[in-house]
């Protein structure tokens, strides 16, 4: 689906690992200020399109890989600094992980990166992105504990402050709550939601009422395929592929 | 006929435990022995001051000196180049046939016996490169030979830190230097610190390798700089104890009490700096 001045726009994306296709000639565009959900069953090719948009796919060994991605127009390959794009496009993984530093030097490891050293910067952006996951009330008076220490829905909402603390532009997330209990999943929900304005979200869930609750377009994926996508709402109600509509009300998957 | 099996685990079991008792045995018997035999030489003077009397008398502070020397000097060498090594074959070296071949090559080199060790720094520190048989000769043969440990447990240190350390590192914008530098090194710090300080007990011990490169059978003073030979622990206890005759038993057990307890109290300590991670590590 094409639309126009996309934020983020793929081209016939191919991914393969060894044999086995990962991804097969997928494009699609993503609107900026969007919650863009991706649904399908495991091993569909969710997590390494999600990969691929901040090149962490750049990590695994691929055998093959071809298409375009940009962003903003730019190609993510040869027009930006893979820094600069993870930057700008942060991802908060399905399981919660701090690294093993205090809370507060989890959340300005991005800043320090940069060299930022001013501690005044480093605190106004550890309180803006603490505030913005819905986590500073909870840690303001014990930033030094260890990251670790807190529980696993404030470690994700921490993972959350952690990428929103380099001011980023797209934020991915990948079955962000599949770890987590029914209350600290309506926290992140209501957070993508309110983040919304203020950033493209893209959120790959395994979860299919999720995808309804707080998505506007979603994607469905099967087998490295791109089946469809189109409005949220569209989809759960009249879906063009019949392989969605039997996966959505649970027929298989 | 068939025994009982509660009968038939019984012996078993009692078989396996003497068995472990067997490989005990030896260990208490010789520590057993030193101490028993080696206690009564040691002393402040023993310890700190310089042999007399053709080396049946005095102390050993030349060759307990000259031993830390070594030890300091294959740890300066080795412990840089071993790190580094093993960062690049953990962190950048892609798994293709020449990393294989280098990997085998340092499995191999730990393999060396340690006496071939001091026939290569013979021809190449000694006489190649002209450093003469002196405590720099020494310490960079006893720095090859360790090479193969540090290299070893510290890539086994850096492995054990989790993959998802550098993923989240990277996707945070850092480079692979920095998430190398602040979110692996770090927490592979403790594994490496041991690998140096097994490192350490190995150089203290070893004969060989400084027997042709700078140990001296006996020295009057104690050595001014690296070029100088020294007396060292291990090679003065074997000359005390062949070379030399009527040198006074609790002389000769005395000297190996007291390379032992060096030794021993490094690996000790590598063990508890071991433990001591492994309590601290969450992840």
């Amino acid at each position: 689906m094409v639309v126009s001045d996309p934020k983020f726009s793929i081209r016939s994306l191919t991914i393969q690992y060894g044999r086995h296709v990962a991804l097969r000639d997928i494009s699609l565009d993503i609107r900026a200020h969007e919650i863009f959900t991706i649904i399908g069953p495991a091993n569909s090719g969710k997590t390494t399109f999600l990969h691929s948009l901040n090149r962490l796919i750049d990590l695994v060994p691929i055998s093959r890989c071809s298409g375009q991605i940009t962003l903003d127009g730019q190609d993510i390959r040869r027009d930006l600094e893979v820094e600069a794009l993870r930057r700008k496009v942060g991802i908060v993984f399905a399981l919660p992980l701090p690294l093993p530093i205090s809370l507060y030097e989890n959340i300005v490891y991005g800043l320090r990166m940069q060299g930022v050293r001013d501690k005044s910067r480093l605190d106004a952006a550890l309180e803006k992105s603490l505030r913005e996951a819905y986590l500073w009330d909870e840690v303001k008076d014990r930033l030094d504990m260890p990251a670790m220490n807190l529980s696993g829905g404030q470690q994700q909402r921490l993972c959350m402050a952690r990428i929103l603390a380099g001011e980023p532009d797209v934020l991915l997330f990948d079955e962000p709550t599949s770890g987590l209990d029914p209350i600290s999943t309506a926290k992140i929900e209501d957070t993508l939601v309110e983040l919304k304005s203020r950033y493209t979200i893209i959120l790959v869930t395994n979860n299919v009422a999720q995808a309804a609750r707080v998505g506007d377009r979603t994607a469905f994926f099967l087998m490295g395929d791109l089946i469809e996508v189109s409005d949220t709402q569209k989809m759960y109600t009249v879906p063009a592929d019949t392989r969605t509509g039997d996966y959505i009300t649970g027929k298989f998957g | 006929m068939s025994m009982k099996p509660r009968i038939a685990q019984k012996i078993a079991f009692s078989i396996l435990f003497l068995a472990t008792l067997l490989v005990v045995m030896p260990v208490l018997i010789i520590l057993g022995i030193i101490v028993a035999k080696g206690a009564s030489a040691i002393s402040w003077d023993f310890l700190f001051s310089m042999p007399r009397d053709g080396m049946t008398a005095g102390g050993i502070f030349p060759a307990i000196l000259g031993t830390l020397y070594l030890v300091l000097g294959a740890i300066l060498f080795a412990v840089p180049l071993g790190v580094m090594a093993a960062i690049y074959l953990v962190e950048y070296a892609s798994d293709n046939r020449l990393s294989r071949l280098i990997k085998l090559a340092i499995v191999n080199l730990a393999g060396v016996p340690s006496v071939v060790y001091g026939l290569f720094g013979l021809g190449i520190f000694v006489t190649f490169f002209g450093f003469g048989a002196s405590i720099l000769a020494g310490s960079l043969t006893l720095g090859i030979m360790i090479l193969p440990v540090i290299i070893t447990s510290s890539r086994e240190a850096l492995e054990s830190v989790p993959r998802h350390f550098r993923m989240v590192s990277l996707s945070l914008g850092a480079s692979r230097w920095q998430t190398i530098r602040h979110s692996v090194i770090p927490h592979a710090l403790p594994g490496i610190l041991t690998g140096m300080i097994l490192g350490l007990g190995r150089a203290a011990g070893e004969t060989a390798p400084i027997l042709f490169t700078v140990a001296a059978f006996y020295l009057p003073r104690l050595p001014q700089s690296i070029y100088d030979q020294t007396m060292a622990l291990p090679y003065h206890l074997y000359v005390i104890s062949t070379q030399v005759p009527g040198i006074a038993e609790n002389i000769r057990y005395g000297t190996a009490l007291v390379l032992l307890s060096l030794v021993l109290l490094l690996n000790l300590a590598a063990i508890i700096l071991r433990s001591r991670f492994r309590r601290k590590k969450k992840w």
